[in-house]
């Protein structure tokens, strides 16, 4: 095979990694911070590719635009669903808070398929065909346009992580959960701010994600698993280890979907998680814990 | 014997006896009371009931979370489906074969794991990654017809083949049935036992445990092995219930956790929580869907909502599972 065509698929694989990236940014800021394992996150995101697809079939929105809404969405359902539902689990054992994330994740898979029923949606942009040429290397506009739009939403967070009060304030929760009660903050809100950022990063991610691929019911779960490998892959609590993993992986399944079959590419993601957790528990970008 | 059964029988309370007399003596004589339908859901919550058991002894007892125990499942049923439709070999010799090199799958997990201090939720992901990369990988397998799947052969028996495994739903109640009791004998037994205590003592404080001499990481293997072996029978029983095998399906995460619902609801730990559970949800979501079916309603999902739902009210109300709420309701307590 030409180098060329496994270029072009890596930039391709490079691209839809880093809107997977975003997804797993999502998990990451939620189980880094509230350490609450995520079960729902791909059913999350299922929701926001439905809400993408309903606005676009609906009224002609055009899902990049839309992901502002949706994220908002999505940051008001993450709210209330810490503050209301998982905020007394978050002291109990993990299997606790895995069920009930379970439990939200079947009640939103199956409400979903009850609302939409079984076939895939997919969104037809006016742009769902282009691509830009540059030397031998071809790229679809949509990837590429979807791979801005998740950098970009990624550096905002960054921003909001690093210089503003309250993500200084959500950093210090995650760093020392007495230490943060004792100077008084208000840790059950920032937990429940802190869900609902992740779940917007989801939200955006997932009406970026419209442009990529079709969306089923079924989706979630899926989703959910290639977003702990992501993170884990890339480094627990580690933000930008998040968007690294999500890149690797990407490459990854794009080139196992070339050399071997596209069915089998998750294998070779699952087979990464199972090597990182083996010689490097802590992912690539994370800090060892004592 | 009747040394074994009073052993088995020690420090249970009368009315517990009692209360378990009269529901084992209620299941044995259930086949002649239903028709096909109710004992073939009967055979569900019994199967769940099982793996459920067999679950709880790697989470209930040692504290180690497995997602993936359709992987165990799985494998084995492939494994004495295989033999039997390439070589006529039966399946309770398969579920032989099938045991060691379950045992040996869930070794390697549990040896990876815990040799590289891979613990919590990241063993549960670990265990996840595993049965989906079978899953996958069975998928491209052509031995086993990868996504096409594998068929036993399907025919009318003219009485029942215990040996064989083909015959009528009565038979497979009475093995599932039987299956469960022994599996809850084992576990009373287990527990009764040194293995047990070392395996509680790991689960409340494993650093505890370590430093009062328990070789933590021995134990924890023989939790994750003898699991998987257990485990390992209901992949047979499926296997020649269902009579046929689809790796999307045998493998996949659903199946998993299905497996740990029951035990979950009924109370993670405790003997009686795994069948408790089976009976509650599978007994619901069933009687939902003739209640759904009955006033004409077909919406598929709806079903799943219910128990998402079953699921949410539990795990909130009765963080503990309903089994230790209603024991002391009844008046009995349960050892551990």
């Amino acid at each position: 095979m030409p180098f060329d065509v496994y270029l072009n698929v890596a930039v391709a694989g490079i691209l839809t990694g880093l809107v997977y990236g975003l997804m797993a940014l999502g998990l990451s800021v939620i189980f880094g911070v509230v350490r609450v394992v995520n079960f729902a996150h791909g059913e999350m995101m299922s929701i926001a590719m439905y809400l993408a697809v309903v606005l676009f079939s609906g009224f002609h929105l055009d899902p990049l635009i839309m992901l502002v809404p949706i994220a908002a969405v999505l940051f008001v359902f993450g709210y209330a669903l810490q503050a209301k539902l998982i905020n007394p689990f978050i002291t109990r054992p993990d299997h606790s808070q895995f069920l009930l994330l379970v439990a939200v994740a079947l009640i939103i898979v199956n409400t979903l398929l009850i609302v939409f029923g079984p076939d895939a949606r997919t969104v037809q942009t006016s742009y769902a065909y282009d691509s830009f040429q540059v030397g031998a290397l071809i790229v679809d506009a949509t990837k590429l346009y979807a791979g801005c739009a998740a950098i970009v939403v990624a550096v905002l967070l960054f921003g909001f992580f690093r210089f503003t009060l309250v993500g200084k304030a959500i950093r210090a929760c995650a760093d020392n959960y007495t230490g943060a009660l004792v100077v008084g903050l208000n840790v059950e809100h920032l937990y429940a701010l802190t869900f609902a950022i992740g779940a917007a990063c989801v939200g955006a991610a997932g009406a970026m994600m419209t442009l990529i691929i079709d969306v089923t019911p079924m989706l979630g779960p899926s989703y959910t698993l290639l977003a702990f490998v992501i993170v884990v892959t890339g480094g627990l609590g580690s933000m930008p280890g998040a968007l690294l993993g999500g890149v690797l992986i990407g490459l990854t399944e794009a080139l196992a979907g070339l050399l071997f079959t596209p069915s089998a590419k998750s294998m070779f993601a699952f087979a990464i998680l199972v090597l990182v957790l083996l010689f490097r528990p802590q992912g690539i970008l994370g800090k060892r814990v004592a | 014997m009747g040394a074994a059964v009073s052993g088995l029988l020690d420090g249970v309370s009368r009315r517990a006896a009692l209360l378990l007399a009269a529901v084992l003596a209620a299941l044995s004589v259930a086949p002649l009371f239903v028709n096909d339908y109710l004992l073939t859901v009967l055979i569900i919550i019994l199967y769940f009931a099982y793996t459920g058991q067999a679950w709880n002894i790697m989470m209930g007892f040692a504290g180690q979370l497995s997602l993936g125990h359709a992987l165990y499942v799985g494998l084995s049923a492939y494994i004495a489906a295989l033999l039997f439709t390439r070589y006529g070999i039966a399946p309770w010799l398969g579920w032989l074969g099938a045991i060691p090199v379950v045992a040996a799958s869930a070794a390697v997990i549990g040896f990876l794991a815990f040799r590289f201090s891979v613990a919590g939720v990241y063993f549960a992901i670990l265990t996840i990654a595993f049965a989906e990369f079978a899953r996958i990988g069975f998928d491209h397998l052509d031995v086993v017809n990868a996504s096409s799947g594998l068929f036993l052969p399907v025919a009318q028996y003219a009485h029942n083949d215990l040996w064989r495994l083909r015959g009528d739903p009565a038979m497979f109640y009475y093995v599932i049935l039987a299956a469960t009791a022994l599996a809850f004998i084992l576990c009373r037994a287990l527990l009764k036992r040194r293995v047990g205590y070392y395996w509680l003592a790991i689960r409340e404080d494993e650093p505890a445990a370590r430093a009062a001499g328990v070789d933590t990481f021995r134990y924890k293997m023989y939790a994750v092995m003898i699991s998987a072996a257990v485990t390992s029978f209901a992949g047979v029983f499926y296997a020649f219930f269902y009579n046929n095998l689809f790796p999307e399906q045998v493998f996949n995460i659903s199946r998993s956790i299905e497996i740990i619902l029951g035990p979950v609801v009924g109370g993670v730990g405790t003997l009686f929580g795994p069948i408790l559970g089976a009976f509650v949800l599978t007994g619901l979501a069933e009687s939902l869907n003739s209640a759904l079916a009955a006033v004409g309603i077909d919406l598929p999902g709806a079903k799943q909502v219910f128990y998402g739902v079953c699921l949410l009210v539990v795990v909130v109300a009765l963080p503990d599972g309903i089994w230790p709420w209603l024991a002391r309701r009844l008046g009995v307590e349960e050892a551990p």
